[in-house]
């Protein structure tokens, strides 16, 4: 099930419309890499509000994406993990250290504004 | 309680069709929403297991009674495997051990997220690793 990303401005916004497998993950990771390139994207939100649920690999492969994205000159901000999702990434110790995450759609492009428009200003 | 799913294990895309009948068992034997959802991510974390470690296995997920704790309704999960076992299951079940790269969460992981958790390999013959959990 591949995931549709749409180009919003100078964003880019991956959202998630079904339960994912590692392999569709890793496919979503290669998209992302290569459409940042090409939409010269300097934000990127992966909509997660429709995962059941995040464990190990998928924690993992959304820290890779954010942080491969980051070395591609993007901001990442995951949004709609849903409550029992955190609760069950808490128990099983996982973490998104480094990443951005935002309740929903609205918060995520108020925090790509906010990331996007302070590291033009810095220059960074 | 007689209801009882066989998941064959074989792909990434199995992982997900486990967890989903998990999911649709744990809400029939009358699991909450959290709950359903720890239960869920535990097969989710076994069943890749057998697909990095083992390429081959099978989950079984049935609905239990206790014979103690007053006859408390469960669920139960049987993660099974023909694989090259496991050499040392207590350096497994450490958090952060990982022979492949990973985060290394996954069975200690998974053993947090159940009431009970039992894992038995040996090696050449495969690991079979027990799971319960028990409604509140």
């Amino acid at each position: 099930m591949q995931v549709p990303i749409l180009k919003q401005g100078s964003y880019l916004i991956a959202s998630i419309q079904s339960v994912l497998s590692d392999s569709d993950l890793v496919q979503l990771r290669d998209n992302l890499g290569e459409r940042v390139g090409t939409y010269r994207s300097r934000g990127v939100i992966i909509d997660v509000t429709v995962l059941d649920v995040i464990d190990s690999f998928a924690t993992r492969t959304l820290r890779a994406i954010a942080h491969m994205l980051k070395l591609r000159g993007a901001e990442t901000v995951i949004v709609g993990i849903q409550p029992d999702v955190a609760f069950a990434m808490v128990q099983l110790g996982l973490t998104l250290e480094g990443v951005g995450t935002a309740l929903d759609l609205e918060e995520g492009l108020l925090y790509l504004d906010t990331k996007t428009k302070r590291a033009a200003v810095n220059g960074n | 309680m007689e209801t009882e799913t066989q998941t064959e294990i074989q792909s990434s895309a199995d992982i997900v069709t486990a967890r989903q009948r998990g999911r649709a068992l744990a809400l029939e034997l009358g699991f909450n929403g959290a709950d359903v959802t720890l239960i869920a991510a535990a097969i989710s974390e076994v069943a890749r297991n057998i697909v990095d470690h083992a390429k081959k296995g099978e989950v079984v997920m049935s609905g239990i009674n206790s014979s103690m704790n007053g006859g408390k309704k469960g669920i139960q999960i049987i993660a099974r495997d023909q694989g090259p076992g496991i050499r040392d299951v207590v350096q497994a079940m450490q958090y952060g051990y990982s022979t492949r790269k990973g985060l290394g969460v996954g069975l200690p992981g998974a053993k947090w997220l159940m009431d009970e958790f039992d894992i038995a390999s040996a090696i050449g013959r495969g690991t079979t690793i027990t799971m319960k959990k028990w409604r509140r």
